[in-house]
This record gives structure tokens, C-alpha cells and sequence, in this order.
């Protein structure tokens, strides 16, 4: 305590200098490993139904699913609360489910996104969250990600052939 | 007519921009005072020509001229006028005009109530607030004109995103951007200072009141948005950390660390460089997050359509102001001198520490925000990182701030020492304990996580109470009644911090109950059917069609039921769905009924076959103290703000003053007030 007093104002302060820098050091190193490794973890990759086809997606992965809803492929099931619908990128479709209500933007024929996972027999996907994000044009870029990958995206065409569709009905009972 | 003066006003505003940003600046290198003296009616004048400008494309939009693209974009002759009054900020176009007549309005602020400012620093600041200003009118009016013209006029416009035609929404962006450009002003401030070579505590005192305004406001308006998501998205999610809410969630961690960093300079003359970076990186991160919002690399209900042009414009603006700044920090900061020296155990300790990890905080949440947009850019991988990585890195880099923000304030400057402080704090440990076992019992069965946020939560709120109390009853020998007649005397800035303070404790409960202690029910029921949620029994009691101004409505009418008091409590919920007519969107209202502590939540769905809706029903415990919080946040700020200590005139006291007591205004506080 008292060597304190005995050193420079100059000297201290480069000690309080090099104590902060190190403080400092020391955060961005736990920040960086806590932020990588929840990177690892955390991360949601996209495939489109074709990758989804194809059996791209990792084993009991949680990802996003992109496309365009199939058009008269929504139905709502018996329990009322449940709705299916086939999501397609022009050449691959997957059946996705959902229990609970579908965002108002949701038609067919237009972009959706989903979060969620396939179900054991790969042949449904569940979706835990179905995502209605879109900007002025009302076109995900996930969703022209998947077409691209499946090489049926026209562009300008592809995207009036959508726009078009946009009257269409939410989904309807099965009968 | 009116379009094509707003137009030229905008032109000649970049004009008046481009002096008020050369003059000042070589005035000041040059000690020229009339060219420093410039910058004042420079700012008033291009305040008043984007004003007018404002109101010129307000004008298009109320009077629904549908000759001005813009509008036609944008509006609807049957919109509501709040609509379309807040539909000239809802687009790109329209907002970019409010950012840089914010921009501008904040310039001439500075130039009416900086009297008392060295000729200098004021010129250079105005100055740098005017080259910001110019990069952005340049990028409005070569790429991005709210004022041009379409020929044939078509005879009605595609309408405002129904979404957007909301009063929360409707404000939302104003106040965002009062925050988010209010900013720039310090960033200016900064800038101006690194030139100078000078940061001492009168620079700090000059600057605090600009960001307590800036902080304030972005406080508020992402509350605003947060409160909107709440109740508009149909689910009860209030931050989903969307690309576009961390765009504005980053500055205000950083402005937060800055606020409490320059007290440290103004009470202690230390962490100045410190002070200066978080100044230029707040608003850098503001640069950042319009260009993510406005260049087309994200998707999102709040981005605006892509353009790449508009992309790359912004990206160089970007590169300018950020590299310029930052180019600048390097040269100059070495050269400002140290000031007071301190111990860890000290409250500039306990600041550092909260700069520290609220600096932390921002550079995760920018990591989890451009990583993807990177990745992308590498690997063409689409990936998306959401809540799950937030919440693994944001969180458990809050707690220790929180734990540390209750401490913090009793300690002393210099060198402090942790007992007699952690001993003063042990009733509101144990009042925190306390409540965390009573919650514990009532959530038994639910998710244990939630306890940590409530133990957090009332950690705070003891704290903050501690403190006010040990504030106006220091040692036992004051009575209860002399205390309490010290509380009423607490300078202002003492009322806003603890008021801010106790906010954040009260929205760490309410996030904690939205996020983790709701009911949530979906099921398909019919008329007069009724669902159990938590303590209350929800029954559908019809379903009508209600026309509305631009819409038709689908209501279902629910009556709610406390299950333990009886029908005499019940009320009645209205949830709508509502179809437009301009284009058919249709959008969720959801139905909320607000108690001192908890929100009912209801929402209709379709009808799914054999008379049955989907319906979906919450109980949200705490959710109301999220809101209540940020209130009690902004009102601190505001409390701050006004106390008159921090006022931008009034660093001197003349001797008449010493005398009376600490709340009489001064004579040489600046006349304005």
C-alpha cells in the first residue's frame, strides 16, 4: 500500500492502464469461446425440399425448410388444431405439419419458411415454428434460395407466377 | 407544387449542408471566428429546409396525391390519417427524409442551446453533424427521392402494409430515430474533441444531456416496437432478435455503457479514450443497422425492398464515416492526456465493469447478427442464428451486469471497499431470497430458469430501494420524518437513475415471465365451448363480420371466467381478423386484457370444419412490468435530463449562488429554460 505512494502518478496509471487491458482481454476471451461454442450449437442451417429429398439434412437436425406452398395441398386435420401442407421448390415436395395457426400471410402459392424437424420416418417435417418475414415484395430470400438450388427459380417470372397467386384462401378443413 | 418545393428544399438543404460542414471545420483550424460563426444559422437553416420538406411529403400524403410515387407506394385514399400521416415514415423513402430531418433538428438544438459551448467544439461539431447529413441527402436524392413524380397519376395507391397501420407502429419509428440519430450528435461531439485534442469533464458534462435525450428515446422506441410485436404478431413473442431489432438493440447497449462512462469523466477526469470510442461506435452501429435494414441483405418485415444500388451507396457511406472516424480515434487518442487514478474496488471500477460487459454484449449480439450474413458470403450456407444462440451468450453476460448494477452505486470513487458495502446490501440479498423461494412455490412445476430472472429482479429492486433509503437516512441519528423530507429534496439526477435503474429490475420480470412462465392453449372449439387456461376459463361465445373503416372484420367474442371467483368477475375478450380491402391482407388482432400482473391473450383462427375455430389462448404472468419498465426506464432519463446540474449552460456558478440552496437556478443558466 504504502510502495504505492512511493511510485510515479505516470507508473500508476500505466498499472491501472495494464490491469484494464488485461481485464478487458480476459472478457473477450470468455465472451469468444462462450460466443463459438453457442455458434456450434445454435446455428440453424436452411435446406430446400430437394437437400430434404435427397437426405442432405443431418440426423435429427433442427433446420429451416424454404419454398413455395403447394397450391390445394393445405388442409387443417381432424383435431382442428393441426394443419399440413406440402412445401415444393418446382421439383421436390415435403410434407410439413403444424399445430397451431398459421400466419396470416400463409396462401398458397406464395414463399414460407419453417423451423423445425423431420419427424423419425423422414417423411414429414414438424414444424415447430412457421415463419411469415416478408419485406415490400413479399418474397423470403430462403425461398428464392431453394429454387435456385433445385434450378427452377425463373426470376422475374417465378416471381409474378407467385405474386399472382396471392388471393388464394388459407387453408381448409379436410372434408 | 407543394412536391416540387419540398423537392427543391431537400437540394438546397445538401447545399447549405456542404458549407455548414466545410466552414466551421477550417474556421476552427484557423481561429477564424466569423467562419466558425457560420455554423449556427447554417444548422437553423437546414433545419427549417427539411422541415419544410417533411411536411411537404406530409402534405402529399394527407391530401393523398397519388402524382407522387411515393405515395402511390404507399398510401390508400381510405387509409385512417393517422395512417397516412405515419405512412410518410413507413417506407424507405419517407423514413430516410425523418432521419436526416432528425439529423438536422439535432444540429439546430445544439445551435440554439450550445451558447455557453467554446466557439470551437461548437463549430467542429456542427461541422461533422453537417458531413453526415451530406452523405445522406447525397444518398436520398441520387438514389432514393420520397418527391418524384409518376405520370399518368393512377387514381389510388397500393397502400400502407396493414401491419404497418397500427398506433404503437405508427410512433414507433420517430421515437426510434430521435435515439438512434440523436447519437450522431455525440458521435460529432467526439469527433470534434479527438480534433480539438481535448476531453475534460466539461466536455463530459456538454455531452451527457445529448445522449440521456438520444438514450431516452431509443429506450422508448424499442419498447414501442418490442410492445408492438407483442400484441400485432398474434403470438405474444416481444424480441425474436430479428437482424433489424439488434440494429437498434446494439447502439442502446453501447449508448447505456457510454452514458455511464461519461459520468466517470465528468466526476473523475478518467476513461476518456474509453468514453470517445463508445461515442463513435454507438453510432457507427446506428450506420450499421440502416444499411442492414435498407441494402436488401435481409428479409425481414421491417426491411425494405432490395435495390443494390442503394446497397453499395450506403456500404461506401459506411466505410467513410466508420474508417474515418475510427482513423481518427487512433491518431488522436494517444494524445489525450490521463486523468484521476482509481482501485478496482471503486465505482469507476464498477463502471468499468459495466462498460465492460454491456461492450461485450454489443459485440455478441453484432457477431450473432452478421455471422450468417458472412458465413453466406463464404460458403453460400443459408443459416440462421436465432434466440437459441442469443439466449446462450446475451444472458449469461447480463447476469453477472446485473448482479454488479446492484452494488455498483454504493460504491465509493477512488477506492472503496466491498464489506460495509455488501453489508448494506444484506437486506435486499434476503428480500431477494424471500422472493425467490415464494415464486419458487408458485411456479412449482415450471420452468426452474425463470427463478433466476425473478431472484435477479429482486436483487435490483432491493438494491435501488438500499439505496435511496441509505441516501436520506445516512446514520441512524436522522429521524423517519427528517428522511422523509430529504427524499423530496433528491436532486433530480438521483430520482432518474434509481428510476432507471428499478426499470430495468422490473423488465428483467417481465421478460422473465413472458419468456417463460406462459399457458399457452390451441385448441379447435365451437361456439360456447370453453377452454381452461391457468386459473381462468375461456368460452367462445360468437363469431360476427364487422366492417371497418378500410376493412372487414371477422370477432370472436369470448367471455373469461376467474375459475375461483364466479361469473360476477367475468369480462368479455373481442379478437379480430381483418381483411383489407386494398389488397386482402389479412391481420391478426389479438384480443389482451391487462391486469396489475399478468395479460389474457386470445386469438381467433379459421374455421376448421363442423363449426369449430381454432383458437389460441394465453395466460402471460408479468408480461405488463416489461412495458411498465421501459416507462419508468425513459422516465428516468427524462428525469436526468431535466435536472439542471447536466444542462449544457450551466458549468459555472456565480458566488451570489453558493449561498442558497442546491436546487436554486443559477443566474448564469442559459435563458432558454
Amino acid at each position: 500500500m504504502s510502495d504505492a505512494k512511493r511510485r510515479s502518478p505516470a507508473a500508476r496509471r500505466k498499472k491501472v492502464r495494464l490491469t484494464l487491458v488485461l481485464c478487458g482481454t480476459l472478457f473477450l476471451a470468455a465472451a469468444t469461446a462462450l460466443t463459438l461454442s453457442a455458434l456450434q450449437e445454435n446455428v440453424t442451417f436452411f435446406f430446400g425440399p430437394s437437400e430434404v429429398a435427397e437426405g442432405k439434412v443431418p440426423e435429427g437436425a433442427t433446420f429451416r425448410i424454404g419454398g413455395l406452398v403447394e397450391v390445394g395441398s393445405c388442409h387443417i386435420r381432424e383435431d382442428g388444431v393441426t394443419r399440413e401442407f406440402r412445401i415444393t421448390d418446382g421439383s421436390n415436395a415435403v410434407l410439413v405439419t403444424y399445430a397451431g395457426l398459421l400466419p396470416s400471410l400463409f396462401r398458397d402459392g406464395q414463399g414460407v419458411v419453417a423451423l423445425g424437424q423431420l419427424d423419425t420416418g423422414h417423411s414429414t417435417f414438424v414444424a415447430k415454428e412457421v415463419l411469415a418475414k416478408h419485406d415490400e415484395t413479399y418474397m423470403p430470400t430462403e425461398v428464392v434460395e431453394a429454387m435456385k438450388r433445385a434450378g427452377t427459380w425463373k426470376g422475374d417470372e417465378s416471381v409474378a407466377e407467385i405474386q399472382a397467386s396471392g388471393t388464394a384462401d388459407p387453408c381448409k378443413a379436410k372434408a | 407544387m407543394i412536391a416540387e418545393l419540398g423537392h427543391y428544399a431537400l437540394t438546397l438543404a445538401l447545399g447549405v449542408a456542404l458549407v455548414q460542414a466545410i466552414l466551421p471545420m477550417l474556421g476552427a483550424a484557423r481561429g477564424d471566428m466569423q467562419w466558425m460563426g457560420v455554423a449556427v444559422p447554417t444548422a437553423l437553416v437546414q433545419f427549417a429546409l427539411l422541415m419544410f420538406a417533411f411536411l411537404a411529403l406530409m402534405h402529399a400524403y394527407v391530401t393523398s396525391d397519388f402524382s407522387v410515387l411515393n405515395v402511390v407506394a404507399n398510401s390508400h385514399s381510405l387509409k385512417p390519417m393517422l395512417y397516412k400521416i405515419s405512412g410518410v415514415w413507413g417506407n424507405h423513402e419517407g423514413s430516410l427524409l425523418l432521419w436526416v430531418a432528425v439529423m438536422a433538428l439535432f444540429g439546430a438544438l445544439v445551435a440554439i442551446f450550445g451558447r455557453n459551448l467554446p466557439p470551437g467544439l461548437k463549430a467542429r461539431t456542427l461541422s461533422i453533424q453537417a458531413t453526415i447529413t451530406v452523405g445522406f441527402l447525397l444518398f436520398m436524392i441520387l438514389t432514393s427521392n420520397p418527391f418524384e413524380r409518376v405520370f399518368p397519376a393512377p387514381l389510388e395507391g397500393q397502400d400502407l402494409n396493414p401491419l404497418l397501420q397500427d398506433p404503437g407502429l405508427a410512433f414507433h419509428p420517430p421515437m426510434l430515430y430521435i435515439g438512434y440519430v440523436g447519437l450522431s450528435i455525440v458521435f460529432s461531439f467526439a469527433c470534434a474533441a479527438l480534433i480539438e485534442g481535448k476531453v475534460d469533464a466539461a466536455w463530459a458534462r456538454w455531452v451527457r444531456p445529448w445522449t440521456l435525450l438520444a438514450w431516452s428515446f431509443l429506450t422508448g422506441g424499442i419498447a414501442l416496437g418490442s410492445w408492438w410485436a407483442y400484441y400485432e404478431l398474434g403470438w405474444g413473442g416481444f424480441w425474436f432478435w430479428d437482424p433489424v431489432e439488434n440494429a437498434s438493440f446494439m447502439p442502446w447497449l453501447v449508448a447505456t455503457a457510454m452514458l455511464h462512462s461519461a459520468i466517470v469523466v465528468e466526476k473523475r477526469d478518467t476513461l476518456k479514450s474509453w468514453t470517445i470510442l463508445l461515442a463513435i461506435i454507438g453510432f457507427s452501429l446506428s450506420l450499421i443497422g440502416t444499411f442492414l435494414v435498407r441494402s436488401g441483405v435481409l428479409t425481414s418485415v421491417h426491411a425494405f425492398a432490395s435495390d443494390p444500388e442503394r446497397g453499395v451507396f450506403i456500404l461506401m457511406l459506411l466505410a467513410v464515416s466508420i474508417g474515418g472516424s475510427f482513423a481518427l480515434y487512433a491518431w488522436r487518442a494517444p494524445s489525450l492526456s490521463g486523468g484521476g487514478l482509481f482501485r478496482p474496488i471503486s465505482r469507476e471500477g464498477a463502471l468499468v465493469l459495466n462498460n465492460l460487459l454491456l461492450t461485450t454484449a454489443a459485440a455478441t449480439v453484432l457477431l450473432g447478427t452478421l455471422y450468417p450474413l458472412f458465413l453466406e458470403l463464404l460458403t453460400n450456407d443459408k443459416i440462421s442464428v436465432g434466440p437459441p444462440f442469443f439466449n446462450a451468450t446475451f444472458v449469461p453476460i447480463m447476469i453477472p451486469l446485473f448482479v454488479a448494477l446492484g452494488v455498483g452505486p454504493f460504491l465509493p470513487w477512488k477506492r472503496g471497499d466491498l464489506t460495509p458495502v455488501l453489508r448494506l446490501l444484506i437486506t435486499a440479498f434476503v428480500f431477494a431470497v424471500v422472493v425467490t423461494v415464494l415464486a419458487g412455490i408458485v411456479i412449482w412445476g415450471q420452468q426452474a430458469y425463470a427463478l433466476l430472472g425473478i431472484a435477479v429482479s429482486a436483487w435490483l429492486v432491493g438494491s435501488v430501494v438500499t439505496e435511496i433509503y441509505r441516501r436520506i437516512r445516512p446514520t441512524r441519528s436522522i429521524g423517519f420524518g427528517q428522511a422523509f423530507g430529504r427524499l423530496l429534496n433528491l436532486p433530480r439526477a438521483a430520482w432518474g437513475m434509481s428510476a432507471a435503474h428499478f426499470g430495468i429490475a422490473i423488465v428483467v420480470a417481465g421478460a422473465t415471465g413472458a419468456s417463460l412462465l406462459t399457458t399457452e392453449k390451441i385448441e379447435a372449439i365451437r361456439i360456447g365451448q370453453t377452454v381452461e387456461v391457468a386459473q381462468f376459463d375461456f368460452t367462445l361465445t360468437g363469431v360476427t363480420q364487422v366492417p371497418g373503416p378500410n376493412y372487414t372484420a371477422t370477432r370472436g367474442e369470448f367471455t373469461v371466467t376467474p375459475r375461483d371467483s364466479g361469473t360476477d368477475q367475468s369480462f368479455t375478450l373481442k379478437a379480430e381478423n381483418r381483411q383489407f380491402l386494398s389488397n386482402g391482407q389479412v391481420t391478426t388482432e389479438a384480443a389482451i386484457r391487462s391486469a396489475s400482473w399478468y395479460d389474457l391473450y386470445a386469438v381467433l383462427g379459421e374455421p376448421v370444419g363442423q363449426g369449430r375455430y381454432t383458437v389460441r389462448l394465453y395466460f402471460k404472468p408479468l408480461v405488463p412490468w416489461m412495458w411498465a419498465g421501459a416507462i419508468f426506464m425513459v422516465i428516468g432519463g427524462l428525469l436526468s435530463l431535466s435536472d439542471r446540474r447536466l444542462r449544457v449552460g450551466a458549468p459555472k456558478r456565480s458566488a451570489a449562488v453558493i449561498n442558497s440552496t442546491p436546487d436554486a437556478p443559477s443566474p448564469s443558466a442559459h435563458p432558454a429554460e
